[in-house]
């Protein structure tokens, strides 16, 4: 830095381009979009063929529910609701009853958002085992890789000085604001996006894991802690569609936040590597 | 600038382009056989990694009384619908044998009065259906391992098919007709049973009376209700539409543990 501030021929301010995300990170990151992608929609497809959750043990028609997605009425007065702990929402046109080849029909989620988009639990199911074992194969490369790349220690990992309650309060100001940090303090993740992407990696995503895995039979029978540590079957399938919801959240934030601190700087970071920062110059 | 704008706009334009055909495109995908063989190599990944965590003799969970569920709901067939089953519901299946045949030592006819006099196993355990529900229920009936001492196996035997009085889509060929197969490994496992009563009454018809089979660590339309027949074999590609199933024909998966 001092070699280059003494250089009168640089005119502040000017723009750098930095390496962002190493190869493995932009490879395991794509990857990790498709896996997620697939399992969701082909997730919302299961979801459709048995659209309550429960929580312990066990769970069926007739038992408490603790979400149901349904619906009540026939023909044109066919109306679809959510119900949540007692509370019905209507939610007809979306969830419950949607159209289907310019059809009413009473399913959960509407076709446009499952795959298949007509009604086959068995093609879903295929789309969600292939995706899920893709998907966990790229997480423990990423979680390898990071590890013992040092990625996690020294670009996610929040340093102390991040994780002071003033400076998080300014982060949530500036954010509030939309103020992005600029600069060498660009260079790294702010506390904020550290948090929620460690939430995210080392919380969620491994939930969606677990709770996937704590649904198959055969899977509790090898492994029994698991159906102890969700307190069921029917918890870990409500648990597997909240931490999904909380997925989602993410990904609209994530979008969100792609957009406001740069869409094409930021994106372009995540497929060459090259990330662009204005240097105010030595003077600033 | 203008060659960065030309690669931006054709990221963009393309990511957006690909996600919107996306959907539609995976009920395409989803009629090409070559796209379905690749979704269903998972299947084999799965069954060998379940396999590998599990060893042979790993137990599903046994439940109390007291975690019983107070509805048990009846999926599937409700009632078989010919007239050969009324007449065995009837006369309370006094008149219903089971056969074992195949690539058996020793094919046996059993009788339900036979059956009840082999050594007994009872374990209250979750059903769970492959749409997504569980139910827990109590068991009584004969370890399959009990019934196959009597019979033997050929040593050219690999599965074991059960062929049922149900027939759960009429079709002109039979080919609607209810029917499951399991490995060696499930059905000399524990747990695996013929069960004749739940919950400490004779089986219903709707639960599958007179005899059901119970294949604890996979999902319920492994648990083939109304059995008349099991068939060792050593292949079941023959049967039907050749998948061990009468789900697996229609496109699930053959291990259903998961």
């Amino acid at each position: 830095m001092t070699d280059t501030a003494n250089n009168d021929n640089i005119h502040y301010p000017r723009t750098v381009y930095v390496q962002r995300h190493s190869v493995v990170t932009r490879v395991t990151h794509w990857l990790n979009v498709l896996c997620l992608s697939f399992l969701l929609l082909s997730g919302l497809q299961i979801f459709n063929a048995h659209p309550e959750l429960y929580w312990g043990h066990y769970g069926a028609d007739g038992d408490p529910a603790v979400l149901t997605m349904g619906s009540s009425g026939q023909g044109d007065g066919l109306r679809g609701f959510v119900r949540v702990a007692g509370v019905e929402v209507s939610t007809t046109g979306v969830l419950g009853v949607s159209s289907f080849e310019g059809e009413r029909t009473p399913r959960a989620f509407p076709a446009w958002i499952t795959i298949p988009s007509f009604q086959d639990l068995a093609a879903g199911r295929r789309w969600h085992f292939f995706f899920a074992w893709l998907f966990l194969i790229n997480g423990l490369l990423y979680l390898g890789f990071s590890l013992l790349s040092g990625h996690f220690h020294r670009d996610i990992a929040p340093t102390r000085s991040q994780l002071s309650p003033q400076h998080l309060w300014q982060e949530v100001r500036d954010h509030a604001r939309l103020r992005f940090p600029k600069g060498q303090e660009a260079k790294r993740y702010n506390a904020l996006q550290k948090l929620t992407y460690l939430v995210v990696i080392v919380v969620l995503l491994p939930l969606m894991v677990l709770t996937g895995l704590t649904m198959s039979p055969g899977v509790d029978a090898a492994l029994p802690a698991l159906v102890d540590i969700f307190g069921g079957r029917q918890s870990a399938r409500t648990i597997h569609f909240i931490t999904a919801s909380l997925l989602v959240l993410f990904v609209i934030v994530h979008i969100a936040m792609v957009v406001l601190s740069g869409t094409w700087n930021n994106i372009r970071s995540m497929i060459t590597g090259r990330y662009a920062i204005q240097e105010e110059g030595p003077n600033t | 600038m203008s060659r960065i704008l030309t690669r931006r706009n054709f990221l963009i334009g393309s990511t957006l382009g690909i996600s919107a055909t996306a959907l539609t495109g995976c009920d395409l995908l989803d009629q090409n056989a070559g796209i379905a063989e690749v979704l269903k190599s998972a299947e084999r990944l799965t069954m060998k990694g379940q396999r590998l965590l599990q060893g042979r003799n790993a137990l599903a969970r046994e439940f109390a009384e007291t975690d019983i569920s107070p509805s048990f709901r009846v999926n599937g067939t409700s009632a078989p619908d010919s007239e050969e089953y009324a007449a065995l519901s009837e006369a309370k299946f006094a008149n219903w044998r089971l056969k074992v045949e195949g690539l058996v030592e020793r094919p046996q006819e059993l009788s339900l009065a036979d059956l009840k006099t082999l050594p007994a196993r009872t374990q209250i355990t979750r059903h769970d259906c492959v749409e997504g529900w569980s139910a827990i229920g109590k068991w009584t009936g004969v370890p399959l391992a009990n019934v196959l001492a009597l019979s033997g196996l050929k040593s050219t035997a690999r599965y074991l098919v059960f062929h049922c009085a149900d027939e759960l889509e009429k079709t002109l060929d039979g080919s609607g007709r209810y029917y499951e197969s399991i490995d060696l490994v499930d059905a000399f496992h524990p747990q695996t049973m013929l069960a004749y009563q739940m919950n400490g009454q004779d089986l219903s018809v709707g639960h599958g009376a007179p005899l059901r089979l119970r294949v604890e660590r996979q999902l319920g339309y492994k648990q083939a209700k109304y059995l008349m027949r099991i068939e060792a074999v050593d292949s079941f590609a023959g049967l039907w539409g050749g998948n061990g199933g009468y789900w697996e024909d229609r496109g699930y998966e053959w291990y259903a543990g998961i």
